[in-house]
């Protein structure tokens, strides 16, 4: 089909200079944003630059990458960032889906009942974090720990005990209704004739489910995948304002661990190597879901 | 009862059950807003006398409104200036494909996975070389960025999805590229780029790392007036969530409103 | 005919260029109490200065620190006043960050303020910020409880006594705590009350070569006795409790015994804040086996940066927002229980702050009895109660917070978490250039 375009006179020259033309505004400004930015950031991450120690300056080599890697709080911080990222995608996926069903579904007050459902992704991070930690989970004041009372069941004391589960709860809670609202919109466009063939030859829920919504889904849930992953690999609001990355590093992540190890310090040079670490790994996971992902979006 | 009118029953409670155990801390939040601080750390109830104290002490003592506005302007403009770039290159990308496009767009893609800590300094750097500290224009400038290529990206597959026929109809009829673009893809896909649109305008307004670090008090948007409501001495949670209320409420309106628009163009777009 | 006409214009060219002059400071602080009633007074001041123009930015500790010393280090020039704390001035003062403040008016009476805290805010000699609030630390614990459980408080409690204490309070199943303490995470949270624990225990950070002792004897105990004395007689969750929960717990009525900053008194002794307002008692902060450290000095004080382009309004606004003069003001608006404490002699001798307040004499002995010159049993390179006033000890205090609050929450055992707090400190001090 594409082709039909392309043999037209204006000729492949044509059209490789008006891809310039048109392309080049917003290459040329990531180009700027990747150059400039990620190019210093680069090469501070081979220098020694340290805010609160003006004096100390000069080619630092690996130096600051090898303060970094021989961290072994490195690896516990990849592994945290990997944990969020895989169980806040599969919690918003599958329970994006099964939602997405249900609500696909007719009953009373089906569009004010929606409206509640994805409320929860125009809230701010920072607030979300805040409002889970004190008025959900707090072991004292909290409602939880009021219901558990209620119940008889000992009170959780989750932002202790269990500080990236109490995350990755939280940033699934914001991150759910985003996924329930693509994958929504994309059950809507199923083709209801193929259901009801199928219910015609005695097929139960279930296998409807299995074998027409969930591949009629497959390109929603990539889109889903994609854009969540960029977000979730950066996660940072929501544990600095709540764990602090701890207790321990129990619920720190890539980024978290920038901060603690560089930021803080003020040491720019250790900073930005964390960053082009965070890229790198980054990119390997990209690279691995793109490959899956972009066979979708081809189809 | 009719088989059907149970199942339809017992939808609705399922249904109602969930989406009000989602919505549930929202709420709770903006009915903390109406209490004291002292009954904001009572054991939970719903039964209270309701006051505004907490609203006002907040209003009192910020101007929500600059706030506000900050946001407003802030979200809209990085949006709208994003668009304005994107929808060039998502056309080129979508209709004039070349060897190089895939690999544009991934690498695009990638230059989102930086986290913003490690390029703190660097761009902290720049923006005051550049006079562009405590300005609503540094700000938007770093949101477009930000969002740009989400917003090329998805342009680019609702592009994809515009039957090459009709652009080819307009063609032969002598239409120039630039009317073919306006004339016809634009009104093709406005669902599309309104929902385009509207995501990026939720992510800027809850972006809270670089309005705190690039602002002080000109350009503060309403992420800056949260942060200086968390965590003070004292009791605070009543005021923080009057003020979390306030903070969020332009834009869970807004989302609500236009969610429709956004469902319906994602209809025509990646998820077919 | 000319002349009548000249000297109505010049005196209204006069005024506009005076109006017109009025300089912007922007004021960047904690969002602490006091602090926002030093924004609610902003009115006060301009109409005494309406040539000076007060703009807020108002950011929670953390975020405000991580703001300032961004642009204090690039000088952005964002910022004409900031609210520093003693950990900062000595160090931005001696990398020429903070414009000395040498010539105020003889009014403003330097020699009035406190003398430790006036040190802790000089560098060589010079001063570079003004105190706007000061503090110590001391035990606060319940009379009611105490008289029912039959104990009465020495002159001078020691950490044992507190213990035993504790297990008599400690009554669950009827919402009181023993003791609360400190435990969340961070080099000015729990690490703040810990530095003073292993203090008193005859701890130190630092040995006299840079070496951190985390490892040592004296930590194991002091942080043994921490872990053990909260996980039977403190509240749950005490990890996510920094000074602002535990301050809630205790004016709610759920703990029998609390340690920590001196400036909570006030509100703590306000019936409108405090439920325990009538019951409220102090004491000098706990010992163990040195008093030396058991009490910490803070400060937060209102600094000009030299990239400021406002320095003499600058100067204008934080004289008059730590003067004696203001210290009144607030007394009269806001209640004398709730002006800045700890900054001022006049203060302490002010026969309506005396009345009003009865734990002044206890406030104002416990920072005079906090010496950052001497924190500790042994010799130390550093100064500082608790804290250590090198650059590199925020991240090194976050560091070994986290550890311990590991400990606390019991997911690590009291000596991995040390060993582990111990490397942490070493690295970070290699990273920095102190040895090899």
């Amino acid at each position: 089909m594409g082709t039909s375009m392309r043999e037209r006179t204006s000729g492949r020259t044509v059209g490789g200079f008006r891809n310039l033309f048109l392309q080049g505004p917003a290459v040329t400004l990531l180009l700027l944003w990747m150059l400039i930015p990620l190019g210093m950031t680069i090469w501070f991450s081979f220098q020694r630059y340290n805010l609160m120690m003006p004096s100390v300056s000069g080619f630092a080599g690996w130096e600051n990458y090898y303060y970094l890697v021989t961290d072994p709080a490195l690896w516990t911080a990849m592994g945290n960032t990997l944990l969020l990222v895989g169980s806040v995608l599969a919690i918003s996926v599958i329970g994006g889906t099964l939602l997405a069903v249900l609500f696909q579904q007719e009953f009373f007050g089906r569009g004010i009942a929606r409206l509640l459902v994805i409320a929860p992704f125009f809230v701010m991070p920072t607030v979300s974090a805040l409002i889970w930690q004190n008025m959900m989970m707090h072991p004292v004041y909290g409602v939880f720990a009021w219901l558990s009372k209620l119940l008889g069941l000992p009170v959780i004391d989750w932002f202790s005990a269990m500080p990236l589960t109490s995350i990755i709860i939280v940033v699934a809670w914001h991150w759910m209704p985003f996924a329930l609202l693509i994958l929504l919109t994309a059950i809507q466009s199923l083709d209801d004739d193929q259901v009801e063939a199928a219910r015609m030859d005695g097929a139960g829920p279930i296998a409807i489910f299995w074998f027409i919504t969930l591949p009629h889904l497959k390109r929603a849930i990539s889109v889903v995948v994609m854009i969540e992953m960029i977000f979730l690999l950066t996660v940072f609001a929501e544990i600095f304002v709540t764990t602090s990355g701890g207790p321990g590093l129990a619920s720190t992540n890539l980024a978290y661990f920038i901060y603690i190890r560089a930021l803080l310090d003020f040491d720019v040079g250790a900073a930005s190597a964390g960053g082009v670490i965070a890229i790198i790994l980054a990119n390997i996971v990209a690279i691995f879901l793109v490959r899956t992902v972009a066979k979708n979006l081809e189809t | 009862m009719n088989p059907s009118t149970t199942k339809k029953l017992l939808l609705t409670l399922l249904a109602w059950g969930i989406a009000v155990i989602v919505f549930f801390p929202i709420f709770w939040m903006v009915v903390t807003g109406f209490k004291t601080e002292v009954q904001a750390i009572a054991p939970p109830t719903l039964i209270f006398d309701p006051t505004l104290a907490g609203y006002n002490a907040v209003i009192e003592r910020a101007d929500y409104l600059k706030f506000a506005l900050n946001s407003i302007v802030i979200s809209f403009g990085s949006t709208l200036l994003a668009l304005l770039v994107a929808i060039p290159a998502a056309y080129s990308m979508a209709f004039l494909p070349t060897k190089r496009t895939r690999g544009t767009l991934l690498w695009m893609l990638s230059t989102k996975m930086l986290p913003p800590v490690g390029v703190l300094m660097p761009i902290y750097l720049l923006s005051r070389d550049l006079g562009l500290l405590d300005t609503r224009t540094g700000l938007i400038i770093i949101y477009m960025l930000m969002n740009l290529p989400i917003v090329v990206w998805m342009l680019y597959t609702f592009f994809k999805d515009v039957p090459k026929d009709i652009l080819e109809a307009g063609r032969m009829d002598g239409a120039r590229t630039f009317q073919e673009v306006v004339y016809l893809l634009l009104p093709l896909t406005l669902p599309g780029i309104a929902s385009t649109g509207l995501l990026a305008v939720i992510l800027s307004w809850n972006e809270a790392f670089w309005s705190l670090n690039l602002t002080t008090s000109d350009a503060a948007p309403l992420t800056t007036f949260i942060a200086s409501f968390s965590s003070p001495e004292g009791l605070f949670w009543a005021k923080l969530s009057a003020a979390s209320t306030l903070a969020i409420a332009p834009i869970l309106i807004f989302g609500w409103l236009t969610q429709k628009q956004m469902v319906r163009g994602l209809t025509f777009g990646a998820v077919k | 005919m000319r002349f009548p006409l000249v000297l109505p214009l010049a005196g209204a060219a006069t005024l506009a260029s005076f109006a017109a002059q009025a300089e912007t400071v922007t004021v960047a602080t904690v969002n602490n109490d006091d602090m926002i009633v030093m924004q609610s007074l902003t009115e006060e001041f301009e109409k005494s200065h309406p040539d000076i123009n007060l703009e807020w930015v108002v950011l929670e500790e953390n975020v405000l620190r991580q703001r300032l010393t961004t642009d204090v280090a690039t000088q952005g020039g964002q910022f004409d006043v900031m609210t520093v704390g003693t950990y900062e001035v000595p160090i931005w003062a001696e990398y020429g960050w903070l414009t000395p403040l040498d010539d105020l008016p003889k009014s403003y009476a330097k020699d009035d303020l406190l003398k430790p805290i006036r040190q802790a805010l000089s560098y060589k000699d010079s001063l570079y910020a003004l105190p706007f609030y000061g503090e110590s630390s001391m035990l606060y614990y319940r009379k009611d409880l105490f008289e029912q459980a039959g104990i009465s408080m020495p002159e001078q409690p020691t950490w044992q006594q507190v213990e035993e204490w504790a297990s008599k309070l400690n009554d669950p199943e009827n919402g009181v705590y023993g003791i609360c303490l400190r435990g969340k995470p961070g080099w000015g949270e729990n690490m703040a009350f810990v530095s003073t624990l292993v203090n008193t225990y005859g701890g130190r950070w630092f040995d006299e070569n840079w070496k951190p002792t985390i490892d040592s004897p004296a930590w194991h105990e002091a942080i043994s006795f921490y872990v053990e004395l909260m996980n039977k007689y403190g509240p749950p969750g005490a990890t996510s409790n920094g000074f602002n929960e535990n301050l809630a717990l205790f004016a709610g009525g759920k703990c029998g015994m609390w340690v920590d900053a001196t400036s909570a008194a006030g509100k703590l002794y306000d019936a409108e804040q405090s439920q325990v307002a009538d019951t409220v008692g102090f004491a000098p902060a706990p010992v163990a086996k040195t008093p030396k450290g058991a009490n910490w000095l803070w400060a937060w004080s209102l600094g000009i940066p030299t990239s400021s382009d406002a320095k003499q309004a600058a100067k204008t606004f934080i004289t008059w927002a730590t003067s004696e003069e203001y210290v009144k003001l607030v007394g009269q608006k806001e209640g004398w229980t709730n002006i800045p404490p700890g900054t001022r002699q006049s203060t302490y001798e002010n026969p309506n702050y005396q009345q009003a307040a009865p734990f002044a004499d206890f406030v104002l002995n416990a920072i005079q009895t906090a010496d950052p010159n001497d924190p500790s049993a042994k010799p130390v390179p550093y100064t500082g109660v608790q804290y250590v006033g090198i650059p590199e000890f925020q991240a090194i205090g976050t560091q070994v917070g986290q550890m311990i609050a590991a400990a606390l929450a019991e997911q690590r055992s009291v000596d991995q978490a040390l060993s582990a707090a111990q490397r942490a400190a070493e690295r970070t001090m290699r990273q920095a250039g102190y040895y090899d």
